[in-house]
């Protein structure tokens, strides 16, 4: 009904010139766009800097606020399904980091790559997977994004390489798709992400030293939330300044609950990366609400006293709300839709992921190989002979 | 920028040093290749047709590293992202601390991602024992590889295997493990007109019987296919005539082969260089039994292996921890009862 007053009002306006503006409602009297001061980001071997004075439309922070609020409300729904044991295994949620994957997503193409690891569901989202498959995937069935053959740390679409299970594994595979990317003579860029705990990993370095010499497109991005499952920073590293820990890599630290500040450094590090100047590192200042996964509480080893603070001083959809509310952009109605909406989009895809049959057994040995004529696949017993197609 | 990367990861080292096969040698039926050069001027081919196919590895082109794990999630990636690369081992032990990203990263993924995400990816080296090289270098990495769903595992025993197979795997869309052997990389052999063409590739998945016989079937694979051979030779002055069938691919395993060869022979015998347990030959065995051949054997399996032990330096000792010819002879007399 808001909408229609506004439309209304809107046409109103267009025939009447000013005058009539002026005495309407002012739902359609929205701020175009905004521009924000937002806190410098940390450099390392770098002249320059991310530009702390950025502009944000209103349909910009509208698309944001959408993006994260789905993003958060996917990953409760999952919590609760997690809990109905309907979702099994291996659960990593996102909640609090979702400035992290929307912020990096506004400043690269869907050209451009991205890996991370298994804390994936976030990216799967914004890399184009829709919620409906990516809830599918977590129940297994056969509309996931993977037929239900993955699960929570193996989602693929189109220049997304996963959701990777194996702790750091992900860093060299996203240097290789870097190297097909300048291999290829394209602009392409690879954003490779790992977390503070994989960021010790000796392969990492070895990446870090590959990617340099051979002046791979690679944005190194380390979501640094704190926690490596229950081991604080602190106690896991001897330098936890992670944006250095490139040594020859220029690196930035930037604000990771802000998603202007994710954009911009983001937006810095394409550019970087795109002039041929070789790899680039950032790292995120982020948070999880959730444990490490689904089987840890999370406050073993971290107070809820600070889990609270986080979510009431630093939780990023609220900022961004905060943002658009006090410059005009948004109003408070406006945004309620868009989570009636966004609650809506996930009761559907939960209940598409609930009522979904389970993949069919007949595809049980399908996919080991690709482009191979059909094989037979020992099963159980020297009897069952199972066909694989690719 | 992006040509000269091109360029560095095209130009294998041991390709520039290959001598070329000079037009002369063409006309002839057939001339003498080393398995090396049958390698290199696989590659040279191969780096020719298609432009995605490109080389990483340890010494490999200009670039003089040891970085195991990193580079080889590299070429898995590169794999994802649409390139071809063969990524080389120096030697497959090294591959023991990049085996995460070979079954992890490349052999699995297909499946996981329900077909969205191939792999094109050869890993190839010298596996299996060498000379001197003792303990730490000289496992034989068949049966670990071959465990594995998603992975097709080639071992090639001469020149022809050599060339035919690389070839094939290069043009296999998805992650082959292929195994070399460092002693047979100087051995030359003939090789026919028909094998020398560019496009001559041989399947994956499909033995060689290399000698026919009646009376006793050898299986092997690599270099112990020369023994097998040898060792053949000397029983026929006996009057055992042996079969012998180069396996050329472990997985997947040409069972219809070697059950056809023991449908006539009654007797096998497989010889491998590698540990008895869990084995190559143990595979084989399993597969015999349950299948149409199991009612033919006269006589139980006979396995011929390496020692079950970690591999030593000194000569003695090693020529002792892997089959020699006189082991393959009297496996073959035993278990034919003679």
């Amino acid at each position: 009904m808001l909408t229609n007053i506004s439309t209304v009002l809107r046409a109103c306006a267009q025939r009447n010139g000013a005058a009539a503006v002026v005495s309407a409602r002012n739902y359609a009297d929205f701020t175009s766009q905004a521009t924000f001061e937002i806190k410098k980001s940390d450099v390392f071997k770098l002249d320059e800097a991310p530009a702390t004075e950025v502009v944000m439309t209103r349909d910009e922070g509208l698309q944001y606020y959408r993006t994260m609020q789905t993003m958060r409300r996917m990953e409760l729904k999952a919590d609760q399904l997690y809990k109905q044991k309907i979702i099994r295994g291996f659960c990593h949620l996102y909640d609090g980091q979702e400035a992290c994957a929307v912020g990096i997503e506004a400043s690269i193409k869907p050209t451009d790559h991205l890996i991370t690891a298994y804390r994936a569901h976030g990216y799967t989202l914004t890399r184009g997977g829709t919620v409906k498959e990516i809830m599918a995937e977590l129940t297994g069935r056969r509309g996931g994004i993977a037929k239900g053959k993955g699960g929570s740390m193996h989602m693929y679409c189109k220049n997304f390489y996963g959701g990777n299970g194996i702790v750091g594994a992900q860093v060299p595979l996203g240097a290789g798709v870097a190297l097909a990317c300048k291999y290829k003579g394209s602009d392409e860029l690879c954003v490779c992400l790992y977390g503070d705990g994989a960021a010790n990993q000796g392969q990492i370095f070895e990446t870090y030293n590959m990617a340099a010499l051979w002046k791979l497109p690679v944005i190194f991005i380390c979501e640094n939330n704190r926690y490596g499952m229950g081991t604080s920073v602190e106690r896991a590293a001897a330098s936890t300044d992670y944006f250095k820990r490139g040594e020859f890599i220029p690196g930035l630290r930037v604000d990771g609950m802000d998603i202007l500040c994710v954009r911009e450094a983001t937006r810095f590090a394409a550019e970087h990366c795109r002039s041929g100047k070789g790899p680039i590192l950032m790292e995120l200042q982020t948070y999880r609400y959730h444990g490490h996964s689904m089987s840890d509480p999370g406050v073993s080893y971290r107070t809820r006293e600070e889990i609270q603070e986080v979510r009431s001083k630093s939780d990023p959809i609220s900022l961004l709300k905060d943002r658009l509310l006090s410059n005009n952009m948004a109003s408070v109605e406006e945004l309620k839709e868009i989570d009636v909406d966004v609650r809506k989009e996930i009761e559907d895809a939960a209940q598409f992921a609930t009522t979904d049959p389970e993949p069919p057994l007949e595809e049980l040995c399908n996919h080991i190989f690709s482009n191979n004529p059909p094989v037979e696949v020992r099963g159980t017993n020297p009897w069952a002979k199972l066909k694989s197609v690719s | 920028m992006a040509t000269s990367l091109k360029c560095l990861l095209r130009s294998g080292k041991e390709a520039a040093a290959a001598p070329a096969v000079g037009d002369a040698n063409r006309d002839l039926a057939a001339i003498q290749v080393t398995v090396r050069d049958a390698l290199n001027q696989a590659l040279d081919e191969e780096l020719e047709r298609d432009e995605r196919v490109f080389l990483l590895g340890e010494e490999v082109a200009q670039y003089d590293g040891a970085y195991k794990m990193g580079f080889t999630g590299i070429a898995v990636g590169a794999a994802m992202a649409g390139l071809r690369p063969i990524c080389e081992f120096m030697t497959f032990n090294f591959s023991m601390q990049a085996i995460d990203q070979v079954i992890n990263s490349a052999a699995k993924t297909y499946y996981m991602s329900a077909g969205q995400q191939p792999v094109p990816i050869v890993f190839r080296g010298p596996n299996g024992a060498s000379a001197g090289v003792a303990a730490q270098h000289s496992q034989c990495f068949a049966a670990w590889y071959a465990h594995c769903p998603g992975l097709k595992v080639v071992s090639p025993w001469n020149a022809e295997d050599a060339r035919g197979l690389l070839k094939t795997a290069i043009r296999d869309d998805n992650p082959v493990v292929f195994l070399e052997n460092e002693l047979m990389y100087g051995v030359p052999f003939e090789m026919s007109e028909e094998s020398l063409s560019k496009d001559f590739t041989i399947p994956i998945g499909k033995a060689k019987i290399e000698r026919q016989g009646a009376h006793i079937t050898l299986v092997s694979h690599s270099r112990m296919v020369g023994h097998c051979l040898d060792a053949a030779a000397v029983l026929a002055k006996e009057g055992i005539d042996c079969e012998v069938i180069n396996l050329r691919t472990i997985r997947p395993l040409d069972v219809e082969c070697i059950e056809g060869s023991v449908m006539k022979t009654n007797h096998l015998v497989t010889v491998e260089g590698g540990w008895p347990q869990f084995g190559v030959g143990a595979e084989i065995c399993a597969r015999v039994m349950e299948g149409s051949a199991f009612n033919y054997l006269d006589a139980p399996v006979t396995r011929v292996t390496g020692v079950d032990i970690p591999m030593p330096y000194a000569k003695i000792l090693e020529d002792n921890s892997v089959p020699q010819i006189k082991d393959i002879i009297f496996s073959v007399k035993k278990t034919l009862g003679v």
